[in-house]
């Protein structure tokens, strides 16, 4: 134990990287230790037949947020946020729709809705941007609330009040709880556009269109959007991870993979290190976990270390994994019927209406995946050339509302729902089959064991509202300090979530340094 | 235990004891405790008091809620659960314990049995599964409710070594405050641990239900030679409280129970301060009582000697005649055996010290009407009574 490091980070995705990275650039000696192959987390590549690189989980990126690539120089180290790509929402005759940020356009659509479309969305935009003000903050106590807190709050209250309008403010009110299927129902008509944010609204949560909060979880993803366009992924993450690695270690971080950890030490209530899997002990005066919170409490920490209300609150946590991964190695460029080849680089959506992803979501409740599956896929190689071998390409697909607890238990379930996926996939692309070179699926269960994630969740909790704030990840963990001193929390499950936004793991610094936990 | 299917037709639940104790209650003053019909007084309330405090009083402890916990991490999750440091508790061993909410406040207290390496058995005033099970997240324990598997008698007074042994129960003499033993009754097979509730030499004996009536029979069939009476709930109330005993959920809000904020009670506020080890490991509450202990105290339970023979009652207590309140007595009563007027007050600190003087304002009726009086209450630490015996092995004959 004579190498004592000021700080651990556990895990190198990227939330733990962005923290490692704040804390070398305040002087500290920070070692980070991840238990894959690579630093990335689920955005760590993963290499399909040695050819095919592919940024693991993501397939889709708003850039990160304009603090972090600032503060952390990340654009000199490599980092360019793509180009702006739009969504395409397959339909079954062909007659697919072309959603962008402010236009939409397709066959069939009304006037009404083209019309409608750009406010709409301008509006969301709005609320999004309303709440921004905590998202960069550490989310505010409600007991014992100190300058900061009320300032947070102030400040949230100003932009929901004077930056939103008395109107806006009102219709914000009404529709922050609501479900995104009324909401969609009173702004649009047409099936497919509805269908098609409704799918957007719940991808990666265990929510229904008719789900109460799902105009929450969309405005968490539109948040995204206030730091520029949509793009897909591209290989290394648009060169995320390389970025936050290189701006690390300059600052004198030590990134150490293959290194699981296997438990926290945690003497007389305070986190004094941690043990390895194969028993080394590294010694330091703070603990940040990036792990998602219940694994971080229930297999690093251990109930003998926690209250036992604090423990049973930390199993409640809500968050099982509902999206299956399907990579695809595919020999050719894929034909879409009915779209132009320019098109390829979309986003594609396949959920034609909102009771589709409805229905799609009902037998999910009861440990059963749908007939008919809701995908979100993209074919990045379009975009990023270096993703695949020339000429060849690579498609990524998010399956919707497979549930981690499958009744019939994953392992039997894989190849079926495989053949699932790759029939419906086949009703746009032509002859599918023929293209596939290589193909992987990594179910919720996969996840799990691969991330080290609980329930194989993205988001390491569901972003319910229930969950958010000074609710995330639970009470008495919710401004990134937990029950046990000296010990942290910087992941997605923290306050203000998942996605590739880096923000959990900025605040989660900045509260450190600030609290200025070295001893 | 099987629920008969008209068991609604009986408010109440009759413990194994029941048909024996019915003969005896007189009085028919009958109580509810944990849904179980006892006695409140049996026949007399001073035939009762006398017979714990100067010869030999049986009472039913079937009631009583008690919890089997086993399996590999059995020590580790009552270490985790409980205040006190129970690494020292041997097999065959009792200890009295209470446990908290993560607040450090005060759930229940209780003993905990040691039986074997990973088998204990905790008795509590309240029921207390909910908040076991919760706790048992994490660790490979298992919890089982015997509150009605198994039948309990305290058998409590100066003489009751001596009446267990002339009813036969032998070897008796050796057992040691807090110990316990397996023995027979005659036929009876019995646990016999040197616990109670009354201050008092004395002694809980657990059988199985079935064996309950026999001994019974066993114990009342030395009845010539020896003053054995059975006892009820309100004698026990005052033998308790001579012995500075408190009872959670009457003597302060139990955590569970408290809705209000500031109502529930931490072990330091309740006395019990003494059986909290701060320094063991982690348990339960301990960040939360770490805080407290770094802070002025603010309010004690405290035992109070009240000037005059006028029970205390609901009272109020105040700094002087007509002056500030400053507590309230939570219980009472007349000691017989000490002439004194005795009760347990919850009083507030003044920069972590009781006030000098404290006064009750006692009000009474006479012939209906009330009346209202003053008197001074000496704060006292150590138990209002606690005969040597109590503690003696072995225990003096009488």
């Amino acid at each position: 134990m004579t190498d004592r490091k000021d700080a651990i980070v556990i895990g190198a995705g990227h939330n733990g990287l962005v923290t490692a990275a704040y804390l070398a650039r305040a002087g500290w000696q920070t070692v980070v230790v991840d238990a894959g192959d690579e630093p990335g987390g689920m955005a760590a590549p993963i290499c399909l037949a040695d050819i095919y690189h592919f940024p693991g989980l993501a397939n889709l990126a708003y850039p990160v947020a304009p603090e972090l690539r600032d503060e952390l120089d990340l654009d000199d180290y490599g980092y360019t946020p793509g180009a702006a790509i739009d969504t395409v929402t397959l339909a079954a005759d062909g007659k697919h729709l072309i959603i962008g940020q402010d236009s939409v356009a397709g066959e069939g659509l009304s006037q009404a809705d083209i019309d409608a479309y750009p406010a709409f969305r301008a509006r969301y935009l709005e609320f999004a941007r309303a709440l921004q003000p905590l998202l960069t903050a550490r989310p505010p106590r409600l007991r014992n609330m100190d300058l900061a807190d009320k300032s947070t709050l102030a400040k949230l209250g100003w932009k929901v009040r004077a930056g939103l309008g008395r109107e806006a403010m009102y219709e914000f009110l009404r529709v922050v709880g609501m479900n995104i299927y009324d909401v969609l129902d009173e702004a649009f008509d047409d099936d497919r556009l509805k269908g098609a944010i409704a799918a957007e609204a719940v991808m990666g949560s265990a929510m229904g269109p008719r789900s109460p909060g799902t105009v929450w979880t969309w405005l968490q993803w539109l948040q995204g959007e206030l730091n520029g366009p949509l793009t897909t992924v591209r290989r290394d993450q648009a060169g995320l991870i390389r970025a936050l690695v290189a701006s690390a270690e300059t600052a004198g971080a030590t990134i150490r993979c293959g290194a699981r950890v296997d438990h926290i030490l945690v003497e007389d209530g305070v986190a004094t290190g941690v043990t390895l899997a194969d028993g080394e002990v590294l010694a330091a005066d703070i603990i940040v976990s990036s792990a998602d919170p219940r694994s971080t409490f229930t297999k690093l920490v251990g109930a003998p270390q926690l209250d036992a209300m604090f423990a049973n609150r930390v199993s409640q946590v809500r968050g099982a994994g509902v999206v299956t991964k399907v990579l695809l190695a595919l020999r050719d460029k894929p034909v879409i019927a009915g779209l132009p080849e320019a098109r390829l680089g979309s986003r594609f959506l396949v959920a034609p209406s909102m009771r589709y992803v409805e229905q799609a979501y009902n037998p999910s409740k009861y440990g059963e995946y749908a007939d008919r599956l809701v995908l979100d896929f993209v074919i990045p190689s379009v975009v990023d050339g270096s993703m695949a071998p020339a000429g060849r390409h690579f498609m990524s697909v998010n399956v919707a509302f497979t549930p981690y607890a499958l009744k019939a238990g994953w392992e039997n379930a894989k190849d079926g729902l495989l053949k699932a996926v790759l029939a419906q996939l086949s009703e746009h692309v032509h002859d599918l089959d023929a293209l596939i070179l290589h193909r992987e699926i990594l179910t919720p269960a996969d996840i799990e064991s691969r991330y080290h994630a609980v329930a194989g969740h993205w988001h390491h909790g569901e972003l319910s509202l229930h969950q958010s704030f000074m609710l995330r990840p639970l009470y008495g963990a919710a401004q990134y300090d937990t029950p046990i001193k000296r010990l942290f929390l910087c992941g997605a499950g923290c306050h203000p979530g998942g996605g590739l936004t880096g923000l959990p793991g900025r605040n989660a610094a900045r509260r450190i340094i600030k609290l200025g936990a070295r001893r | 235990m099987t629920i008969a299917p008209d068991h609604f037709r009986q408010a109440l639940q009759r413990t194994p004891f029941h048909d024996r104790m019915a003969a005896l209650a007189t009085s028919e003053d009958w109580a509810s405790w944990n849904t179980y019909r006892v006695p409140r007084v049996v026949d007399k309330l001073s035939i009762e008091y006398f017979a714990v405090r100067s010869g030999c009083a049986v009472m039913d402890l079937t009631p009583m809620e008690k919890y089997r916990i086993t399996g590999p991490d059995a020590f580790a999750y009552l270490d985790r659960l409980i205040v006190r440091d129970i690494s020292g508790l041997k097999p065959g061993r009792v200890s009295y314990v209470a446990w908290c909410n993560d607040e450090g406040k005060v759930i229940d207290d209780g003993t905990l049995f040691r039986f074997g390496e990973n088998d204990y058995r905790l008795c509590s005033q309240h029921h207390q599964l909910d908040w076991l099970q919760l706790s048992a997240a994490g660790f490979d324990v298992d919890i089982a409710v015997e509150t009605h598997d198994v039948a309990a008698l305290a058998v409590q007074g100066p003489t009751s070594c001596a009446v267990l042994g002339a009813a036969g129960v032998t070897g008796l003499e050796t057992l040691k405050p807090f110990d316990i033993m397996e023995t027979r009754c005659h036929d009876v097979p019995l646990m016999v641990s040197r616990t109670g509730y009354t201050g008092d030499l004395g002694y809980e004996l657990w059988t199985r239900p079935e064996h309950a009536v026999d001994l019974w029979d066993h114990l009342f069939a030395v009845q010539d030679r020896f003053d054995i009476h059975a006892m009820g709930l309100s004698a026990l109330e005052m033998v308790r409280i001579e012995a500075g005993f408190i009872m959670p959920g009457f003597d302060f809000n139990t955590a569970e129970a408290a809705i209000r904020k500031d109502y529930d009670r931490s072990p330091y506020e309740v006395g019990l301060g003494w059986i909290v080890s701060l320094d063991k490991g982690h348990f339960t509450g301990r960040r939360a009582l770490l805080e407290e202990h770094s802070r002025t105290p603010r309010r004690r339970l405290t035992k109070i000697v009240v000037d005059g023979n006028k029970p205390v009652g609901q009272a109020f207590i105040y700094n002087r005649v007509r002056g500030r309140q400053i507590g309230e007595v939570k219980c009472w009563t007349w000691s017989p055996i000490l002439k004194k007027n005795l009760a347990i007050a919850d009083i507030n600190l003044v920069r972590g010290k009781l006030p000098r003087r404290l006064w009750a304002r006692i009000d009474y009726q006479r012939e209906l009407k009330w009346h209202s009086t003053w008197a001074e209450c000496q704060p006292t630490t150590k138990p209002f009574y606690s005969p040597e015996h109590r503690l003696q092995t072995p225990p003096p004959r009488y």
